[in-house]
């Protein structure tokens, strides 16, 4: 039993749309049924992506104490897998279609203290976390992290709102964030909530595993879109079955594989639950492991990955003699 | 002419429960470290037990993975249940620690971990929004664990909604005709009674005065007084307190010594302790108490009175078994009210506008 997870579909109407950085735009939305929306929670959107149905889901930055109301922020990136693009074009009195709020990302109350960390457009789930906190009167730290100035969503806002309690890291201004010394300076008994990039969240991972802390109180939610290498086109071959299909950088192998009219099984598509896993049987290129159901020593051998985040880029220049195309070479239960 | 608009009332036959508020998921030594008690508060199945350091725990009674009672499961380490089906393990905060088959955790997997607040010898829960969860809000029952009051309690799992439970402490004439051989007189519904309220407690004051006490204040009279003869002085204060407990300060004194002016010495004094928490929309689990301020050493008084009130209250399960058969079986019938429902109506209300807060008013019956 997760915390609240029916999935109702609704309408929703959407009442504004704004710029709120390069790059990320913020809807707001008035759902048909509106009802109270906690801290963590998302819906999940159908989005039009070439006449086809797809489903995305996305963080509630934060919504009217009803319900009637709620704002996310879409990132849209250069190879974003469809959705960004479609969420980017709509406008005021559109209408889409939406599930309530569900919930995998709760925040406990009365911990005795929390650290929020959130990289780039995470902040989307984490902000709500943050203003709770301050309403609470709890004992919280929020860290900010980006590339650059330009790219943080409501930066702003949370700086006058959160006050000392408030701090950004900006790679291109030269105060990029010292995971370790985070992770180091946090209470043995706090909580730690984080949503960004892997990179960023595996380094996180590393250093609380090291300074043995709790592994519960280590809170994190994946929509599993982010990766050590930015997503890159390539081929995936089922030789059992017959099947090479190309993988476009806009969507996932398992999307490509169903597209090609494979019967895949999967189920949380955001690499947690472990149903899409597939065996590699040949690899040309490397991959990258996207999900947080394999543990390192289980992705460190690349014989095995989750074929809904998970994905192959080119070898690394200089290591193949002969360079070749990069393909995935797979079979599927 | 002037034509008054007629308002309608309904008074609800099935009130569903407020969320935002306390409730007793069981007396203190009914969860322990050592077994996993499973009971249904307010329609919701939980999981209770404590960890290792003492401290009560309340879970959804439901694993993450394919809804297996964790009830039926084991306690493990120094916080942890594990379900007893594929053996996924939760810490008192509701996230897994353990998963078969697999190196990582699935961080989505949590069941709910409910706040929870141990007073009076009770283990409250709170199920609605955890950040309204303020332990201040625990109603006072403070004669439970207090030194200058001694006394004991058991459990009825009544099956009928809270409300005519709430009802049934709210008016006490019916000791009447309901309890005639032990607390019952005919002054009961001959004399006045005063209410008030405030925004989260009700009160309703009864005063008999120079009355023949019934055969149950006797017998408490004369523990006190051995050689006590003659009439006396009877209150009933009911204490109502958000959302549905109940205390009852009750007692007699030798007539026209000034008890009803604030001098009790020449009486007994009693506290019948009440709070009912919802279980499903035609049960409850009613928790009761009877205090004394008097004769504090006598394990013999409390086990008489212990056992007295439970033949007592008997009377009243048979009755309210019997009114929500009756109800059931008369679905087109509605309630109407007496002079003397005012303090349960008083209580409605309080619970109706709880409800309407939360937005859950649409599910009221009628309305």
């Amino acid at each position: 039993m997760a915390d609240s997870h029916h999935i109702l579909w609704q309408q929703a109407v959407v009442d504004a749309v704004s710029d709120v950085a390069e790059n990320i735009r913020r809807i707001v939305l008035r759902p048909e049924r509106p009802c109270a929306i906690r801290p963590g929670e998302h819906v999940d959107v159908r989005t039009t992506i070439e006449g086809e149905q797809h489903v995305r889901s996305y963080s509630v930055v934060n919504a009217a104490d009803d319900g009637t109301h709620l704002a996310l922020s879409v990132f849209r990136t250069p190879t974003s897998r469809g959705g960004s693009v479609f969420m980017h074009s709509l406008q005021p009195g559109q209408s889409l279609e939406i599930t309530q709020s569900m919930q995998n990302f709760p925040l406990r109350i009365g911990a005795p203290s929390y650290v929020l960390l959130a990289g780039g457009i995470g902040i989307t789930a984490i902000a709500g976390m943050a203003a709770l906190l301050r309403r609470l009167g709890a004992d919280y730290r929020l860290v900010y992290v980006a590339r650059s100035r330009d790219a943080m969503a409501y930066l702003d806002d949370l700086a006058a709102m959160h006050g000392d309690r408030f701090e950004a890291h900006i790679d291109a201004e030269g105060v990029s964030l010292d995971v370790r010394a985070l992770v180091g300076s946090a209470p043995e008994d706090a909580e730690f909530y984080m949503c960004g990039p892997i990179r960023l969240m595996d380094a996180v991972r590393r250093a609380w595993t090291e300074r043995e802390l709790e592994p519960t109180n280590l809170r994190y939610e994946t929509f599993g879109n982010s990766g050590w290498y930015e997503a890159e086109p390539f081929t995936v071959r089922i030789p059992r079955l017959g099947v090479e299909t190309h993988v476009g950088s806009d969507e996932s192998v398992l999307e490509a594989l169903e597209r090609d009219g494979v019967d895949m099984m999967s189920d949380c598509r955001k690499g947690e639950c472990g149903l899409c896993q597939v065996k590699v049987l040949e690899l040309a290129g490397r991959i990258d492991h996207r999900d947080v159901f394999y543990s390192d020593r289980q992705k460190e051998p690349n014989t095995k990955m989750c074929c809904c985040v998970s994905r192959v880029v080119a070898a690394e220049p200089g290591t193949d003699p002969t360079p070749r195309p990069t393909i995935l070479t797979i079979d599927v239960p | 002419m002037t034509v008054s608009a007629t308002k309608t009332t309904s008074t609800a036959k099935l009130l569903p429960s407020p969320l935002n508020a306390w409730f007793v998921a069981g007396w203190d030594h009914e969860i322990s470290a050592k077994g996993i008690l499973a009971r249904t508060i307010a329609g919701r199945p939980l999981a209770l037990y404590r960890t290792g350091d003492g401290r009560a725990v309340a879970l959804a009674d439901a694993c993450w993975h394919r809804l297996a009672p964790l009830s039926q499961g084991k306690l493990v380490g120094r916080d942890e249940i594990q379900c007893p089906y594929h053996g996924l393990r939760y810490n008192a905060a509701g996230r897994c620690t353990s998963m078969p088959a697999q190196e990582t955790l699935n961080p989505s997997a949590t069941v709910p971990s409910f706040p929870v607040v141990e007073r009076y010898r009770y283990v409250w829960v709170w199920l609605g929004d955890p950040t309204k969860a303020d332990p201040g809000l625990v109603p006072d029952m403070h004669q439970l664990d207090s030194p200058e009051w001694a006394g004991d309690g058991e459990t009825i799992h009544a099956p009928c909604n809270y409300q005519l439970v709430l009802d049934n402490l709210m008016d006490l004439t019916h000791e009447e005709f309901v309890h005639s051989s032990s607390i019952g007189q005919e002054e009961l519904s001959e004399s006045e009674f005063e209410v008030t309220h405030d925004e989260s407690s009700v009160t309703v004051t009864r005063w008999m005065r120079n009355i023949d006490a019934p055969p149950f204040w006797l017998k408490n009279m004369r523990d006190k007084f051995p050689d006590f003869e003659g009439k006396v002085d009877r209150w009933q204060i009911i204490h109502y307190y958000f959302p549905s407990t109940i205390c009852i300060d009750v007692g007699v004194a030798e007539a026209g010594t000034g008890a009803p002016e604030g001098d009790r010495s020449r009486g007994v004094n009693g506290y019948v302790m009440n709070t009912i928490t919802p279980e499903t929309e035609r049960s409850c689990h009613y928790f009761w108490a009877f205090m004394r301020n008097y004769r504090l050493e006598s394990q013999l008084i409390t086990t008489q009175l212990r056992n007295g009130v439970h033949g007592v209250f008997g009377e009243d399960e048979a009755m309210l078994l019997a009114q929500q058969a009756a109800i059931d079986a008369n679905p087109d019938y509605e309630f109407y009210n007496l002079n003397i429902d005012m303090g349960g109506m008083w209580v409605r209300r309080l619970l109706e506008r709880a409800l309407e807060a939360e937005g859950r008013l649409a599910a009221l019956p009628g309305s």
